[in-house]
């Protein structure tokens, strides 16, 4: 065994980070939709989840329990081999789609082989990134037409339509940033947004010369809540027009893939807008003379978050509320302690600064949920080829020109 | 009804989609038949009569009191619309009059009722067209109409409130600051509603020039209430025909002109509005004191009071629950404008305690057969706002 370590070293470690990834991946999607209830429900002046665990913290974990002993019945006449594999695809693809997203600068040491907090560093990350999230149409087309239904056809050729249209905008209004970076790197793309002008204002591409990228922006995060059929572009599975739409004949886990797949495609559409447009893991605040404190802000930050929840837990209404919310609270502010620590602080500002601008994304799309309606079907296509793909095309011309000139 | 959809085209191209009877948007166990080609609806056929419940021929078996739990049950959103029009044609049967203070709080429920009705819809329509919130900021204000509901009637729906020749109970001290509490609160969530949907770009286009449906047809298809007066044709039973002294408020006939479900919206929320202008002017003219039931011994029961005192009073208690009075015979026809539009009740008697038939004239009923109209040729997204649009209650339609 050893031996083979030895003999593979990228292996091992390639497998190391993939579990562990997973893992946090998993929790994090199960917390996403926590998270999710718990935001929408606030908006809608209800409660949301709170009686699985105190806040209702265990739900995630009660609906994974129940998907997995959910009778899972395939309608008759479904084309079986597909019908069972789309939720596989597409939650495969999902999940794929994280391994070339790299979460911070620094590296870390596993097995004595040093390596980045990223699985794999392709030097055409993109490419790769865009190839993969483009292959997820195919779980959702297939499920739609595996299931011989009519509903879930509906839906299968909705998400087809929409997320080819969509994806061709989403990859033109990254081009710009790749001209800008000159390369595909997801790292590279990264490290040349660092340093400040005026010493504080980041020189994310959102703002960048040679053309601040905010066209660009805009028509990508449109476009990225459109391909990860969020409201309001949700048509496929548009709820009160064709039932659950693809996934109308999936039940238990095949159906909990679905989803999981859905919300993984949030977390990385997200992290690639903050990698493209918001300077990934860097950090907002310049660290050096007198902006030196603000390496403390990830500190300062799960203080706080001790402190509520201590407070919250103290006055929480069930028994186990008031023991599980202080000792959760304690441990939070064990983190707030370790990332003060000298070399854990520099360590842990490219994975905080990272977290905390998907963070936001995903509040934003919550947020939306919560507020808007749904557009119908032509409007979507309207809006996608007529305002979405000439904006992305000329972002992509203005930058070049802007490319150009700047680089006489 | 048949089950079957008689393809307009004959084409093999085409698919039909089963919409309903569950469905997350058909309002209950519509069943609507869908031709589609692509997504776009050919033809739409409604295949009703899946809440069945029989209650017009119920009522042939109750009394004339007893038939009136019956009618909250029919438009289950609007309880004390039918009970007003039921206990109206009986009186009109009986020659009764009402007294002035039980008209008015009649008059006053009712467009509270209207209210709570439009707001249920506005939630739906909204939830519909994807709108997750507005259902449940609407849904939030509609308690509140209730709890006045529970507190005057001891119900929340099923409120049998209104009786003939008067109403069930004298309300409370303290609901009309309740209903003033109401009123002060819900200007302003109006307001937050419109923010939300008035001029959203993504409401608008889901709901501008979709469902079009002109004056002429509008009148043709029998489409009454909101939906009419959203073609522009400004037909108001409360003005045309004034029942339960209606005559003697100052609103507005609310209508747009576009005849499309924009305009039912704005419409409908206008008229949220001018009900609340008729329930303050209601409140100003509640006398603090006098009858709420017609002086009418052997129709309207004595008051506990009289009941427990006077042998007369026994007598006319024991009768009129044991086995009711007996109207002359003779048929009369009573219609009021509900929250869905022109509810009529057609009550016959033959001389017995016993209707001999009670017959609802249904707007959701009537209005629903304009829905093929309404969504033919555009796309299933657009079929669920257009039945959304018409405010249907299966309960009314198949009574």
């Amino acid at each position: 065994m050893s031996d083979f370590i030895a003999q593979h070293p990228v292996l091992a470690v390639s497998v190391i980070k993939v579990v562990v990834l997973m893992f946090l991946m998993m929790t994090a999607l199960a917390y996403l939709t926590w998270f999710e209830r718990k935001v929408v429900a606030r908006i809608q002046s209800r409660w949301g989840p709170y009686r699985v665990g105190p806040h209702g913290l265990l739900q995630p974990l009660a609906d994974g329990i129940k998907f997995l002993f959910k009778e899972d019945p395939t309608p008759g006449g479904a084309d079986k081999l597909i019908y069972f594999l789309a939720p596989f695809l597409a939650m495969a693809l999902a999940l794929s789609a994280i391994a070339v997203i790299p979460f911070g600068p620094k590296h870390i040491e596993i097995l004595g082989h040093a390596t980045g907090l990223q699985i794999a560093d392709l030097n055409i990350g993109l490419l790769f990134l865009f190839a993969i999230t483009s292959l997820g149409v195919y779980g959702v087309a297939l499920a739609g037409w595996a299931s011989n239904s009519k509903y879930p056809l509906l839906g299968g050729l909705r998400s087809s339509a929409q997320m080819i249209s969509y994806e061709l905008s989403m990859t033109m209004s990254v081009v710009g940033v790749v001209l800008m970076a000159g390369t595909f790197n997801l790292r590279e793309i990264i490290t040349q947004q660092e340093g400040y002008w005026l010493g504080f204002i980041p020189r994310w591409n959102l703002l960048a010369p040679p053309l601040p990228q905010l066209i660009g922006f805009f028509v990508y995060f449109v476009s990225a809540i459109a391909e990860t059929n969020r409201v309001p572009f949700d048509l496929p599975e548009a709820e009160t027009e064709l039932v659950a739409g693809f996934h109308t004949e999936y039940a238990s886990f095949k159906f909990a893939m679905f989803f999981m797949a859905e919300y993984a495609n949030m977390i990385t559409v997200s992290c690639l807008a903050t990698l493209l447009f918001f300077g990934g893991w860097l950090s907002p605040f310049s660290t050096t003379g007198m902006f030196a404190w603000t390496l403390y802000i990830p500190t300062a930050v799960f203080a706080a978050c001790a402190v509520l929840l201590f407070v919250d837990g103290l006055r929480y209404s069930t028994t186990f509320g008031r023991i599980v919310l202080p000792v959760l609270a304690l441990a939070v502010a064990g983190l707030a302690a370790v990332c003060a620590m000298p070399g854990v602080v520099e360590f842990v500002q490219g994975p905080f600064w990272f977290l905390s601008k998907v963070f936001l994304f995903l509040f934003f799309y919550v947020w939306l949920r919560g507020t808007l309606p749904r557009f119908r079907y032509d409007q979507l296509m309207a809006f996608g080829w007529k305002l979405l793909l000439p904006l992305a095309l000329a972002n992509v011309v203005l930058t070049s020109l802007m490319v150009l000139v700047s680089r006489r | 009804m048949t089950t079957t959809v008689q393809t307009a085209t004959g084409a093999a191209e085409t698919m039909v989609l089963n919409m309903g009877p569950q469905h997350p948007s058909t309002h209950g166990v519509l069943r609507v038949l869908l031709e589609l080609e692509g997504e776009t609806v050919i033809k739409a056929r409604p295949d009703i009569g899946y809440l069945h419940t029989g209650i017009e021929k119920t009522c042939e078996a109750k009394t004339y009191s007893q038939a009136i739990t019956l009618t909250d049950r029919i438009d289950y959103l609007a309880p004390l619309s039918n009970n007003l029009a039921y206990c109206l044609a009986v009186e009109k049967l009986m020659g009764l009059e009402v007294p002035k203070r039980a008209q008015y709080i009649r008059v006053l429920l009712t467009e509270l009722t209207r209210v709570g009705s439009h707001l249920v819809w506005l939630g739906t329509h909204a939830i519909d067209l994807g709108a997750m919130s507005m259902f449940l900021y609407c849904f939030r204000e509609r308690e509140e109409i209730l709890k006045i509901f529970e507190m005057v009637s001891g119900q929340r729906m099923m409120t049998s409130y209104f009786r003939i020749g008067g109403l069930a109970l004298e309300p409370p001290p303290g609901w009309l600051e309740r209903v003033e509490r109401f009123l002060e609160m819900f200007p302003a969530r109006i307001r937050e509603y419109e923010d939300l949907l008035t001029h959203n770009r993504i409401w608008l286009a889901r709901t501008q020039n979709v469902g079009v449906i002109s004056a002429e047809d509008a009148v043709a298809w029998g489409v009454s209430g909101p939906s009419l007066r959203g073609s522009g044709v400004a037909y108001d039973l409360r003005k045309m025909f004034p029942y339960s002294a209606y005559d003697e408020f100052d609103f507005d006939i609310c209508t747009q002109t576009a005849g499309d479900c924009y305009a039912r919206y704005l419409v409908r929320v206008a008229e949220m509005r001018e009900s609340l202008k008729i329930v303050r002017q209601a409140m100003a003219k509640i006398p603090a004191e006098g009858p709420i039931r017609s002086e009418a011994p052997g129709v309207v029961p004595p008051s506990r009071e009289e009941m427990k005192t006077s042998i007369e009073g026994l007598i006319y208690h024991f009768k009129i629950f044991t086995e009711g009075f007996a109207p002359p015979p003779g048929e009369v026809q009573q219609a009021i404008e509900s929250p869905r539009g022109e509810l009529a009740v057609y009550v016959a008697s033959d001389g017995t305690p016993k209707p001999w038939r009670v017959k609802f004239r249904a707007p959701s009923f009537v209005n629903l057969q304009a829905l093929p109209k309404l969504c033919e040729g555009r796309l299933i997204a657009d079929v669920v706002a257009c039945i959304g649009t018409m405010d249907i209650v299966l309960g009314e339609i198949d009574r």
